[in-house]
């Protein structure tokens, strides 16, 4: 390296090392070619980031655009009368265990869609025809499936929506209590061993330790007897 | 120097199935995680391609809901669904205000050139005006359209989202419904064979 270069080779070597990080050398740069570069690329790159961003950002709407558009698009026309205070108590708890089919995760109530206004509009009229809320609620699930009540039926196909959490509560309990008893029989019986390893207590019956006793004492007597 | 021999044979018999549960609960302690792993995956999987927004239809193979409804190209005639018995048929839910139907409107002109199949347009709480300079814009497949203007029989069809296309059979059933645009994949290979077929059941 010759010192005359100075700052330019510091700069070229610090760049140099980068450019060949990015599996692209220069060769012989003056300082303003670096600079340009390094300008460059980041301009380059921002843009086509930018450029991808937009592009997925437009491909995501247009998608749910598609989707959604038709039924939002409509105009909500707003209710003729106020309700009496009876039948406007019970709209509001009745709109509030509708779903609205537009806005999935709103109820009739909350749903500023238009076929939300709609379905308050039917069933409305039908409170005022006197019909029960049994019965608004069947007019509906005839027309939309048991999609549009915000509680699901208990029937066999929603067994497993109902009772399946307290299933796996019951199965999770178990299966901890099982594990916990294991492990205290575990360290039971690892401290059980290690009593009748240092203090030979009467878990051995008498009768049993005498017969192993006798048999040392053959055995020993035996051995001693050959020698 | 006497061991017992039915004390020595009961030790190697209680061994011996200690070791068979041993090996049996190892088994299952593998094989029980696994299977529940690889069902969640499976169920995690078929997800991602489910479209949530898509309700089935509580009105598949029953009786199309009768209406009578003004015609949109003839204010002065009513249409009625009892007046296809006998045909298969399609009633196509729409409005102008309605963007993705203008994505599906092209596949309907076609189906109308090829004469495969009626297709009745439900015009869904929509300007008939509008409505109809919008079938001139875009061209009109539909034998008839009739005008739901305050959207109540919509309401008995279980319509929710436009566009919509009802498959009705002969005997005026319903046999089919689709929510959203139909795309040429949907019209090959669900409609079309589904017409088909209803055409040449009795």
């Amino acid at each position: 390296m010759r010192p005359s270069s100075g700052e330019i080779v510091d700069k070229y070597k610090t760049l140099t090392s980068m450019d060949i990080f990015s599996g692209f050398a220069l060769k012989k740069p003056a300082e303003w070619r670096v600079w340009f570069s390094v300008v460059f690329r980041l301009v380059r790159s921002t843009l086509a980031t930018a450029a991808a961003c937009m592009a997925g950002a437009a491909f995501f709407l247009a998608s749910a655009s598609v989707v959604s558009s038709a039924a939002n698009a409509q105009v909500q026309t707003p209710e003729a009368s106020l309700p009496s205070p009876a039948v406007a108590k019970r709209l509001k708890t009745l709109e509030s265990e509708l779903r609205c089919l537009v806005c999935q995760n709103q109820t009739l109530a909350d749903s500023p869609a238009g076929l939300a206004g709609d379905l308050r509009r039917e069933v409305r009229l039908l409170v005022e025809q006197g019909k029960s809320d049994a019965e608004i609620k069947a007019f509906l699930r005839v027309r939309y499936g048991d999609f549009v009540l915000y509680k699901p039926p208990v029937d066999p196909k929603t067994y497993l929506l109902w009772f399946g959490p307290f299933g796996l509560l019951i199965i999770g309990g178990i299966s901890g209590w099982l594990v916990a008893r294991r492990r205290g029989l575990a360290a039971k019986a690892s401290k059980h061993a290690g009593e009748v390893a240092s203090t030979r207590d009467g878990s051995v019956p008498a009768s049993t330790r005498q017969r192993a006793k006798a048999l040392l004492d053959d055995d020993i007597a035996d051995k001693e007897a050959n020698r | 120097m006497s061991i017992d021999p039915a004390e020595s044979s009961s030790v190697a018999a209680v061994n011996g199935a200690a070791g068979g549960v041993s090996s049996a609960k190892r088994a299952w302690q593998f094989f029980l995680p696994l299977a529940i792993f690889v069902a969640l995956v499976w169920f995690l999987y078929r997800g991602l391609f489910l479209n949530p927004r898509e309700v089935p239809s509580a009105l598949i193979n029953k009786p199309a809901p009768a209406f009578s409804l003004t015609k949109l190209h003839a204010p002065d005639q009513k249409f009625s669904p009892a007046e296809m018995k006998g045909k298969v048929w399609l009633l196509n839910v729409w409005g102008s205000w309605c963007a993705s139907c203008r994505y599906e409107h092209p596949l309907l002109n076609d189906l109308a050139k090829q004469q495969v199949v009626p297709v009745v347009g439900f015009n869904w709480k929509d300007d008939p005006v509008a409505a109809k300079s919008w079938l001139i814009k875009y061209g009109d497949p539909y034998q008839l359209s009739v005008s739901d203007l305050d959207g109540r029989v919509a309401i008995d069809w279980g319509v929710y989202g436009a566009p919509e296309t009802f498959v009705i059979d002969k005997a005026g059933l319903i046999r089919y419904k689709h929510t959203g645009p139909i795309d040429a994949k949907v019209l090959n290979e669900t409609l079309l064979p589904l017409i088909r077929d209803l055409k040449t059941a009795s």
